[in-house]
Formats: structure tokens, C-alpha cells, sequence
């Protein structure tokens, strides 16, 4: 079988697969940022308590594999008594542990802001939510965001993970034709590229796009 | 809802203890191939052959830009189809080895760019030879500056050995796979390999951070 007669016979497939993978990658990443911001702010409290829920929620998730997080997410918590079905269990697990290490650049990030900002919306009594909302969040956005790109590939990188709680992703369907034809190779090899080119020519270039457009919003492009 | 069984546990604690070495030996093993592959991909990004020079760099993105996991299926399932027969072992330490050497280049790329270029100007106006060069000037300054990297990526590379397991090499995961469906109970085992990478990562981290630390201080850079 010559690889275009696998391409017309299998190739359907792929891109069902590639749907699930984008689709479990979308979801996943506002998860992620939302995960981020607060378990983020909540290691910055005071409160010991709050800070707590945070630090031990990023040591938990980043202390341990995905996969181990995977399979303990889908295998134990039934056994708990919650159930979840596998492609909100994919999402939510890989939020989990891709929001800890969010959290820990929204951390940096928030830090990093010169504290004359703060002092300066201090004195010109903005709200505590103006402050943080329109003065401070705005420049850490900015630092953050190189940093978040990195983030945003490994998340996409990570979806393949989710096959293993047979989650029908582009990585599934490239073992399902695999099993069925014996050509490693084309199955493969098809699967590697389309993440590649999902990675690098479509992913990153959106991300260069926003970290210009920020950049010019903050006056430094 | 929660039953717990200690002597389930017990049973079961040195069958995990024993994966727990697999997983170590995997990821040294892994680490020590990335370590030097990776050194190789930085050096063949920065020849004088230019077309070389962007086929290495294209290669790295690409093995950055692609799943670890689908890495170590293609390397174990296509070497067959040419002729190439590896061990579940042997394929996954070439499958880790090169995912991490990919992103070790570019560990080692940041810091040679961050030695500053005046020295590169004094070992030409020297007439050293490349090899001099790079071995007696430019990587003993370069080195404190990737070891934060360097440390990162060790962690990194001990929690991604779980990923091996799906082509049957026997570290902890697979381990926990395998008791738990001999006995199909899935609690103890999976909990059990969480708070084992726990107990090795976070310690790990921190003496990392220690260790890196020490060095700067030893070199004497603040």
C-alpha cells in the first residue's frame, strides 16, 4: 500500500482525532488560565490558610507525572465516588497540572511589577480590584506572556496523554491504525507531523501575534 | 467509600520499591544520553556549514514541538519495520534521551549566547583552535548559566519515565498497572507511585536549588 492509498483510506481518521486533540487543547486552556490566576493570587495572600490551599495544590501537581495524575484522576476517584467521564477527566487533569505550573508564573509575574506601580495606584486610591485589574495585571500580562507560550506548547504536547484513558485523540487513532495496518511508520510518522505543524506553524505564530500586539499596547513594540 | 487496606500495602510496598530503582535507572540513564546528545545537536547548530546549521535547528523544534509519548511508539514500533530491533528499554532511553537532548540544546544555547562575545574575540585574535575554544574558554564560563536549566530538566526528565511503561518497560507505573490489575484494586497502587514521585521530586527540587546555590557561590558569582 503506497502512502497516498493510506493517506485516502485512513486519513479521515487522523483528522477526527486531530478534532478531539484540538478540542481537548481548547478547553483545557482556559481551564488553565483560570486555575493559573487563582491558585497564582491565592499563593500572593496573607491569609496562611489561603496561601496554603495554593502551595500545596502547585507542590501536589507539580510533584508528581501527569500520567500518574491521569490514571489517579480516572481510576481511583471512582472508587471514591466520583465518576468522570474520560474527556472531561482528560480536561480537567491536564488543567490541573498545567494550571500549577501556570500558577507559579502568574506568581512571578505579579511580582515582578515594580512596586512604585503599586505605590503609585496606592496613592491614587484606586480600588483594590482597579489596581490589580488595570495597573498591575496589565504589565505582569506582559512579562508572562514568552513565558506562557512554552506553557501553552507543552499543554498542547500533553493532550497526547490523554489517549490512555482512551480518549480518542489524533495520539488514539494513530495506535487504532497502527493495530489495524502493522505500517508503524505511516501511522506514526502522519501523527508526528500534524502535531508538529499544529505546534509550530499554527500555536506558536498565534502566540508571537499576541505577544506583539501586548507589547504594542504597552507602548514598548 | 474509602477503603484503604494497609496490609494490601504492605504486600505490595517492596514490589514498588524495587520499580522505584527502574524509574531512577531509566531517568539517569536518560539523562546522562540527553546530556551529551545534546551538546552535540547545540555544537552542529553553530558550524560553518549553514544548511547544516538550520537542519539541526529544525530538528530540535521539531522534536520540541511533537509528543514525548508518540516519540517512544514511533522509536519502538518503526525500528522493526527497518530492520532495527530494540528492547522496550533500549527504545525508550533513545526516546527520552532525544526528547530531553532537544530541549538541553537549547539550554546550552542560551548559555553560550550569554558568554560575552569578547572572549570569542580573544581565543581568535589567540588563534585557538575551536576544540580550545569551546572545551578551556567558552564552556567552563558557560556552564553555571545552564545549570539552572540543566537541574530543571533532571526533575523533569524523572517524571516523565511514567510514559515508558505503555511500551513494557517495567518502572513504577507499569508496576502499579500490573498490581493492580492481579488483584483489581487500583487505590493502593496508583496513590502509593503518587507519593513516591512526591517524596523524590520535591526533595529533588530543592537540592537542586541548593546545589546550584553552592556552585555560584563557589564561582564566585554573588
Amino acid at each position: 500500500m503506497s502512502y497516498w492509498q493510506f493517506l485516502s483510506e485512513y486519513g479521515p481518521r487522523f483528522l477526527e482525532g486531530t478534532l478531539v486533540t484540538l478540542l481537548q487543547f481548547i478547553f483545557a486552556v482556559f481551564l488553565t488560565i483560570a486555575l493559573a490566576l487563582v491558585a497564582g493570587f491565592m499563593k500572593l495572600s496573607n491569609n496562611l490558610f489561603v496561601k496554603g490551599v495554593s502551595v500545596t495544590y502547585i507542590e501536589l501537581f507539580r510533584g508528581t507525572s501527569l500520567l500518574v495524575q491521569l490514571y489517579w484522576i480516572f481510576f481511583v476517584l471512582p472508587l471514591l465516588g466520583i465518576t468522570l467521564e474520560k474527556f472531561t477527566a482528560g480536561i480537567i487533569t491536564l488543567s490541573l497540572c498545567l494550571g500549577a505550573y501556570g500558577a507559579e508564573l502568574v506568581r512571578g509575574a505579579i511580582q515582578s511589577v515594580p512596586k512604585e506601580q503599586w505605590e503609585a495606584a496606592y496613592s491614587l486610591s484606586l480600588s483594590p480590584i482597579k489596581r490589580m485589574w488595570r495597573i498591575i495585571l496589565p504589565q505582569a500580562l506582559a512579562n508572562i506572556l514568552p513565558a506562557w507560550g512554552n506553557l501553552m506548547i507543552e499543554l498542547f504536547k500533553a493532550t497526547a496523554l490523554v489517549s490512555l484513558i482512551s480518549v480518542a485523540d489524533l495520539m488514539f487513532e494513530a495506535r487504532q491504525v497502527n493495530s489495524i495496518t502493522y505500517m508503524s511508520a505511516q501511522a506514526f510518522g502522519t501523527a508526528l507531523i500534524i502535531y508538529y505543524i499544529i505546534a509550530r506553524f499554527i500555536i506558536t505564530p498565534v502566540i508571537r501575534w499576541l505577544e506583539f500586539i501586548t507589547m504594542r499596547k504597552m507602548g514598548r513594540g | 467509600m474509602f477503603d484503604w487496606k494497609w496490609d494490601f500495602f504492605w504486600e505490595v510496598l517492596p514490589r514498588l520499591l524495587s520499580a522505584t530503582v527502574n524509574t531512577l535507572i531509566a531517568a539517569g540513564v536518560g539523562y546522562v544520553i540527553a546530556l551529551v546528545l545534546g551538546l552535540i545537536l547545540t555544537l552542529a547548530q553553530r558550524t560553518t556549514f549553514n544548511i547544516l546549521n538550520m537542519i539541526v535547528r529544525e530538528f530540535v523544534e521539531f522534536i520540541r514541538s511533537t509528543p514525548l509519548i508518540l516519540q517512544i511508539f514511533f522509536i519502538f514500533y518503526v525500528g522493526p519495520q527497518f530492520g532495527i530491533k530494540m528492547s522496550p528499554w533500549t527504545a525508550g532511553m533513545v526516546a527520552i534521551g532525544l526528547h530531553y537532548a532537544a530541549y538541553l540544546s537549547e539550554v546550552y544555547r542560551g548559555a553560550l549566547d550569554s558568554v560575552p562575545k569578547g572572549q570569542w574575540e580573544a581565543c581568535s585574535a589567540l588563534s585557538m583552535k575551536t576544540h580550545d575554544t569551546y572545551f578551556r574558554i567558552i564552556i567552563p564560563q558557560a556552564l553555571p548559566s545552564a545549570l539552572a536549566g540543566m537541574g530543571n530538566y533532571l526533575v523533569g526528565i524523572f517524571k516523565d519515565t511514567p510514559m515508558l511503561s505503555v511500551i513494557g518497560v517495567a518502572e513504577l507505573m507499569h508496576t502499579a498497572n500490573a498490581i493492580g490489575s492481579e488483584n483489581y484494586r487500583f487505590l493502593e497502587p496508583l496513590t502509593m507511585v503518587g507519593v513516591i514521585f512526591l517524596l523524590i521530586s520535591i526533595p529533588a527540587a530543592g537540592f537542586i536549588r541548593v546545589f546550584e546555590g553552592w556552585l555560584h557561590k563557589k564561582l564566585g558569582m554573588k
